[in-house]
């Protein structure tokens, strides 16, 4: 009966049939990452508006950095993949493999973020920085950076604009995924994260406060999960899934704008 | 309680992935590494910047595109689903482009 209400155009329940011929928890997740991307649209025009209109732009990234990126790239795109394969696993029912899987997405996501980490621990500690973060003790500035946070303010407002609000997402993916895939077992493991993250950074670190996301993110899962505990079916690992590929899609553009195109050759 | 058509269109759905076969995702991914060197081989080629930027956009074109057909599923949703959303993306994100022409009378200006 209710194939026939789908194919047929007829309601089943007390609901229309669907516009877009899909459940609404995934069409209410593409809505969200249409307007998502407007966002990240608005950071990366934020991002090229000030490369235009400022003459003596820096290029900071040496082959290291660039080596690091495209690391990260790899990490991403490897999640993604990844993630179609837990997808699969969940419509054919092999809860096994659809864990595995989600958790080795994490594992990627989660490379992903420590290897942005260093990058940023590096670069804030050469003098790349930002007024709200706090002076590195013990570090001088390299000479390449020494006037670049006070003569292109820019640049490192709209790098660490930028480059912070993916890494958000991508935490954040990890962890909706932790949720999907491990439910209630997660919370510890995500506590514990977050007393690594915040007691291993020295306090000069932004990441030091910026660990706290993960706590945020245990209160909510909590909530969530204590509200509605339910056993996450195919539909929901879809729907995690196009979040988590979006993010991946949003590094595509930033990977070439801020890294390649900043590519100091020597 | 779940109403039964959205059961109906989440069992739709899944049954449409079977169908995927698991060659089909590693090639996107294959062909996503490789567009990737690309960029990065670019990245090392004294190119002109608005000519590397220029390829490299349509580089990060190709990618989206990949990523959205097929590991976002959008090749495989009705027409009206792919048409509305990319669509009014698109003219969003195009509609940013209207600053691009203040950043180059800033540098006309000879702002420092």
């Amino acid at each position: 009966m209710s194939e026939a209400a789908v194919h047929q155009g007829v309601t089943a329940g007390p609901y229309e049939p669907s516009l877009f011929g899909t459940y609404s928890k995934k069409i209410g997740m593409w809505l969200f990452l249409l307007s998502d991307s407007l966002t990240f649209g608005a950071l990366l025009y934020a991002y090229s508006y000030g490369r235009i209109s400022t003459p003596n732009w820096p290029t900071p990234f040496h082959s290291e950095s660039i080596r690091n990126a495209t690391l990260m790239t790899a990490f991403l795109l490897t999640s993604s993949l990844t993630m179609v394969l837990a997808v699969r696993a969940s419509v054919f029912g092999d809860a096994k493999m659809q864990r595995w899987w989600l958790m080795a997405t994490m594992l990627c996501g989660t490379g992903f973020i420590i290897l942005h980490g260093r990058e940023w621990s590096n670069l804030i500690a050469e003098g790349l920085t930002l007024p709200m973060f706090p002076s590195v003790p013990g570090h001088h500035a390299a000479a390449e950076f020494a006037d670049v946070s006070k003569t292109v303010p820019q640049f490192p407002a709209t790098f660490f604009g930028l480059t912070g609000m993916h890494m958000l997402h991508v935490t954040i993916g990890v962890i909706y995924l932790g949720i999907i895939g491990l439910r209630k077992k997660f919370i510890p493991v995500l506590l514990g994260l977050w007393l690594i993250a915040w007691l291993a950074t020295p306090s000069y670190s932004p990441f030091h406060y910026g660990a706290h996301v993960l706590l945020v993110g245990a209160i909510v899962a909590s909530v969530i999960l204590w509200l509605k505990p339910k056993v996450y079916d195919s539909s929901d690992v879809e729907v995690a899934g196009l979040y988590w590929h979006f993010v991946d899609l949003v590094w595509m553009f930033i990977f070439p704008l801020v890294y390649i195109m900043s590519t100091k050759i020597v | 309680m779940m109403d039964a058509t959205q059961i109906a269109l989440e069992q739709q759905v899944a049954e449409q992935h079977r169908h995927h076969s698991k060659a089909q995702f590693f090639w996107v991914w294959g062909a996503l590494l490789v567009l990737t060197g690309i960029e990065v081989y670019l990245g090392y080629q004294n190119m002109e910047p608005v000519r590397m930027l220029t390829i490299l956009m349509g580089l990060s074109l190709i990618k989206a595109g990949l990523i959205i057909a097929y590991f976002m599923h959008m090749k495989f949703e009705v027409s009206r689903m792919k048409w509305l959303t990319m669509s009014s993306l698109l003219v969003c994100l195009a509609l940013m482009c209207i600053f691009f022409p203040d950043a180059f009378r800033i540098l006309r200006l000879g702002a420092r």
